[in-house]
């Protein structure tokens, strides 16, 4: 490999790797690159990791099967791009990764188990995965214990940080703060009704939506509600929303839930070009459940929708589709995930090791130029800077992107403030 | 039916023998302490499937929530441990340090009454066996003394197995959510994380296992035993023979239950969490499945059972995730289908007659009286 | 909570309320028929029942895709076709369930519990191997989305309308089949007395196969009513199981009354709780009341009075 790409990413020529990156197809049928010019192994893995002259093991742990396959199937696509993607380009410190895929089987001790498997027996170097809250915090005693390294992809509730996880997802107050405040400048909204699945992440979220909204906002919230996973039914909570008529919908609403709501919240007659909906659970990969006629006008607070206008993503659009179809949507957890492999690659090439705890060191400070959202930083806290934006559904089951924040928005997963 | 003064007659105590040398030699010494651990987790649910051969095999009882008292089980343990974990050294940077990490994000200032008592070892370990023993108490005079059963039984324990899941997703600041009680770290200081503690776990939870088998073994052989046999087949002709007929379901339930808590409790010790996933439909169905393809007569093939299935369950799920469903699924028919009595059954219908010739060739002075008697009579 | 409303809100508010309730009634109702018929008529624990209803979601998010590429003419009436095809699809595949696994466990019903729990699982990865794991959106006709305006406050959802008339009209049909047809007379002395309706000259073995089928094909048409108001993915059917089975269980088994009665008692209870709690706790409160109900009197609302 070239000296340049050794000293990480960061000095990679952006333009470089948007060639290299819409080249792909073309580039992995002509030259195959030829692994195995990077340094010396017994320099640069020093704990026993599977690393060998030539290759490099990293793990993939999703769910597969079970009731969690529908949303972490995305995210399994794009670290398998991702990793394609590193390997044409010459792989990581001149290795070509190989990775392992487990499942989890939407069950959180299975998680736990695999991620042991992953870490003890196939020694991997960092392992992309995990999605709901439940099944990272099954793994992370286990990361923690046998020091492993894991990119985790899903916007999250935060209250944690570790050094042997990277989130390169949003924490809470990420997507929530920017998105309130614009709803309440652009929309005037004075109250809100908060609605949730009845877990973490809906909880902590409406938490700390209630308090920016009550403390710092100075509105209202006038109902909070939340609902099993797996519920269907919500025309009596759509009756109490009618009967409060709030501002703002502020809707946590996750799976299969969503569906049933959408179609009954439109059914019910709420328009939601009129009436506000700001949702942070629905991303692309759910509207195409829920269909865009049901959800079109509602507003997201994501940091990254598919249809973002700028090269990295016009490239990753086009990769992602041709390699898994013309069809499939890409939502920011999608996203998120792809940044993971690029991340630990960038990062492995600044510290050049592959040893978890030097990765973990030169982690803050690492940045992407060529993410599909723009441009990401890790910060100390092992979290992302990113923007936060707010997107508007259409019917095509895609957002437009209506704003987005000036700056890259601190992660703060201990916000003072608002615990 | 079963009339033999011996504890075990011999074919019992080849099973005895072969799962001992099984689980306390073969296994240990051939396995790394990863696969190891595995079996451990497989072996918490060999507990139950023992449990669901005296309430189900022998009883005649379905219940569908055995996930319940595995969860109450795991849950009480996870508690101490918990608690443990939760020093105030070790919460500092919580808002109030001294409480487990959920209270705290869902902003609870002080430990709730019922978690108190769970500082003391001697009494989690009581309420370990107690708690879940109450409630299948409270469940099982109220269903069978009004004469509930079968099919009723089952979808009632199952809706009861809905309502905890539920009940304990919503409750997150008090019992933990959805993600459960995790990153248990010590028990009375002996870190239970290490490679060593879980070697030494492994071989407390096989002796309990053997305690436990002796346990069911015993309650076999009684009369109890037989009169829950009888029930199974002609319930009012016991009912008219002037045994309560509630009361001995209530027993058996009972003792089901405590065995699913013993391990639950042993899973949150293996594992080192635990979470309402194993207390909701699909776990517990699950563990229906364990003692039907050991043979839901047999106590030696529910132990094998757990451990064959679970073992199927990771090793399909590892190299064909996708084909893992239509698997399981397809065994679930199997089993019912052709072979009712699980694999003890097909070990006594092909494997034991050659395994009796040799021994009788072996010893051919000495007779046995036939092979009907090892595992009991066919569930029709 | 109600202080700052006019009473002309309210009461348009507690109208709408009970009109949810109402809905709720049909799609339990809808939910529970097919499984009454075969768990009350016939003993059988079918536990993919919710996996038959998915397979009409299928069938009905197959028929939207193909009427909107090939005949878009038809795309507003395709509802209608795309039921009878769920019907026909659910009740096929049911009878041959039947042949192949239920009538093999007549005698051992707490074994169909767990053959079909297994026939559960394999529906569901091989909904998932066809279809993809994530759920589908099926485009409905305009005239099915949004509400109708009753008078200026009340509106009532159109697909909940939709849901009601189509339950009145199975429901109907299902009491006139059971209760008024030749068959129905068949079915009904095959459950009280098997061996008695066989010597008469009944074919016991094909009354089970079609009151299965009809059983699965009930559950196929609910299933594609419910992607109106659901989401329709190869895990959704597990939503609804527990639910359909207290329903019919609370009704007292062998009932078509009880089971429309518990549907009722339910959902009313549900959809009044939720309007005053969280989600979660009614439903909680909700299924802990029907299992103390269950304790007190085990044979349901509504038992059949049959010598056993």
């Amino acid at each position: 490999m070239s000296d340049a790409q050794d000293r990480g990413l960061s000095l990679v020529d952006r333009r470089k790797l948007l060639m290299g990156m819409a080249a792909l197809p073309a580039l992995s049928l002509l030259s195959t690159p030829v692994f195995g010019a990077g340094p010396p192994t017994s320099v640069v893995n020093t704990t026993g990791l599977a690393v060998t002259d030539t290759e490099v093991t990293v793990g993939i742990l999703h769910s597969v099967t079970g009731t969690m396959a529908i949303s972490e199937t995305g995210s399994v696509q794009a670290e398998k791009l991702a990793i394609d993607q590193i390997n044409a380009m010459g792989g990581v410190l001149g290795r070509k990764i190989k990775f392992v895929q487990e499942d989890g089987g939407s069950d959180w001790p299975t998680f736990a188990e695999k991620a042991k498997k992953l870490l003890v027996n196939d020694k991997c170097a960092s392992v992309m995965g995990c999605w709901t809250s439940a099944s990272r915090k099954a793994v992370l005693p286990v990361f923690e214990q046998y020091n492993g390294m894991l990119y985790y992809p899903t916007f999250y509730e935060g209250l944690e940080q570790s050094k042997n996880v990277i989130y390169t997802g949003q924490e809470a107050t990420q997507q929530i703060i920017a998105g309130l405040d614009w709803v309440a400048k652009e929309k005037g909204a004075k109250t809100f009704y908060l609605l949730g699945s009845d877990y973490i992440w809906p909880r902590t979220s409406n938490k700390i939506a209630r308090k920016h909204i009550e403390n710092n906002m100075k509105t209202k919230v006038v109902g909070e509600e939340y609902f099993p996973l797996g519920h269907t039914q919500f025309n009596s909570v759509i009756n109490k929303i009618k009967l409060t008529k709030p501002d703002v919908i502020y809707a946590i609403i996750v799976g299969g839930s969503n569906v049933a709501f959408y179609k009954q919240l439109k059914a019910a007659g709420i328009d939601l070009s009129k009436q506000t909906l700001l949702t942070i659970s629905v991303t692309e990969d759910e509207i195409d459940g829920i269909g865009g006629e049901n959800i079109a006008g509602a507003y997201a607070c994501m940091k990254y929708f598919q249809s973002l206008n700028n090269e990295n993503n016009k490239a990753f659009v086009t990769a992602f589709k041709k390699m898994w179809g013309e069809k499939t949507v890409i939502g920011d957890v999608t996203q998120a995930a792809y940044l993971g492999p690029w991340l630990w690659k960038a990062t492995v090439e600044k510290a050049n090791s592959f040893d978890v705890d030097k990765v973990a060191a030169a982690s803050p400070g690492v940045e992407f130029k060529g993410a599909p959202e723009g441009y990401v930083r890790i910060h100390e806290n092992h979290h992302l800077w990113s923007k936060t934006r707010v997107g508007r559904a259409k019917l095509d089951g895609q957002y437009e992107l209506i704003f987005e924040t000036a700056n890259l928005v601190e992660p703060d997963p201990f916000p003072k403030g608002y615990q | 039916m079963i009339i033999n003064s011996r504890f075990f007659n011999r074919s019992e105590l080849l099973g005895f023998l072969s799962l001992a040398l099984l689980l306390f030699l073969i296994l240990p010494l051939t396995l790394d302490i990863f696969r190891l651990n595995l079996v451990a987790k497989y072996l918490t649910y060999a507990f139950v499937a023992i449990g669901l051969v005296i309430c189900w095999g022998y009883g005649g009882i379905l219940s569908l929530g055995q996930g319940v008292f595995f969860g109450l089980g795991g849950y009480c343990m996870a508690m101490f441990l918990k608690l443990e974990a939760s020093s105030v050294a070790n919460t500092k940077i919580q808002s109030t340090p001294g409480i487990p990490d959920f209270m705290d994000w869902n902003q609870l200032t002080q430990l709730p009454f019922f978690w108190k008592p769970f500082h003391s070892l001697p009494f989690t370990l009581i309420a370990i066996l107690l708690v879940p023993a109450i409630i299948a108490f409270i469940i099982g005079a109220a269903m069978f003394k009004r004469r509930v059963g079968g099919v009723y039984f089952a979808i009632i324990t199952q809706a009861i197995a809905a309502i905890l899941t539920i009940l304990i997703v919503g409750q997150q600041g008090y019992i933990g959510g959805i993600n459960g009680i995790t990153d248990l770290r010590t028990l009375l200081g002996w870190d239970i994380r290490t490679d060593h503690a879980k070697f030494i776990l492994y071989f407390v939870e096989v002796i309990l296992l053997f305690g436990c088998i002796c346990a069911a073994q015993f309650i076999r052989l009684t009369k109890l035993g037989r009169i829950l046999v009888a029930m199974r087949e002609q319930e009012d002709r016991v009912r008219f023979s002037g045994y309560s007929v509630a009361n001995f379901k209530i027993f058996a339930f009972c003792v089901a239950a405590m065995l699913a808590a013993i391990g639950g409790a042993m899973f949150t010790l293996n594992v080192g969490f635990m979470s309402p996933s194993f207390v909701g439909i699909v776990p517990s169905i699950e563990m229906v499945i364990y003692t039907a393809v050991g043979g839901r007569m047999s106590i030696f093939g529910a132990v094998y059972g757990a451990l064959l299935v679970s073992f199927a369950k990771t090793s399909l799920s590892e190299s064909f995730p996708q084909l893992w469903l239509f698997g399981l699924g397809g065994l679930f028919i199997a089993v019912v289908l052709f072979f009712p009595n699980g694999l003890s059954g097909i070990w006594r219908d092909h494997v034991q007659r050659h395994v009796d010739r040799l021994l009788t060739l072996v010893k051919s002075r000495k007779r046995w009286s036939g092979r009907s008697i090892a595992v009991g009579a066919p569930a029709e | 909570m109600f202080g700052d409303y006019s009473v002309g809100d309210l009461g348009a508010i507690f109208a709408m309320q009970g009109f949810a309730g109402l809905i709720l009634f049909s799609v339990y109702v809808l939910m529970a028929l097919g499984l009454a018929i075969i768990f009350g008529q016939m003993g059988v624990i079918n536990m993919a029942h919710g996996e038959f209803m998915i397979l009409g979601a299928y069938v009905t998010w197959l028929t939207s895709s193909f009427v909107q590429s090939y005949v878009p003419s038809i795309f507003s009436g395709y509802f209608f076709i795309a039921m009878a095809l769920a019907f026909v699809a659910s009740g096929a595949l049911g009878m041959l369930v039947e042949w192949a696994l239920i009538r093999h466990l007549y005698k051992r019903p707490l074994d169909t519990l767990l053959a079909t729990w297994g026939l559960s699982l394999i529906l569901q990865q091989a909904y998932r191997s066809v279809f993809g794991a994530r759920e589908v959106g099926v485009e409905l006709p305009q005239w099915m989305l949004g509400s109708q305006q009753i008078t200026d406050t009340i509106e009532v959802p159109i697909n909940g309308i939709f849901v009601m008339v189509l339950t009145t009209l199975i429901t109907v049909a299902v009491a006139y089949i059971m209760y008024r047809s030749r068959w129905g007379k068949q079915v009904r002395a095959v459950v009280q007395n098997r061996v008695m309706a066989g010597a008469v000259g009944i074919n016991t073995e094909k009354v089970d196969r079609y009151t299965f089928g009809l059983g699965c094909g009930i559950a196929g048409i609910a299933g594609s009513a419910f992607t109106m108001i659901g989401s329709t993915g190869p895990t959704a059917g597990q939503l609804y199981i527990v639910d359909t089975f207290l329903v019919v269980v609370f009704g007292g088994a062998a009932s078509l009354l009880g089971t429309i009665a518990s549907a009722f008692t339910i959902s009313q209870a549900q959809s009044t709780m939720e309007f005053f709690m969280s989600g979660s706790m009614a439903k909680v409160l909700t299924l802990l009341a029907i299992v103390a109900i269950l304790m007190v009197r085990p044979q349901g609302l509504f038992a059949l009075k049959v010598r056993k």
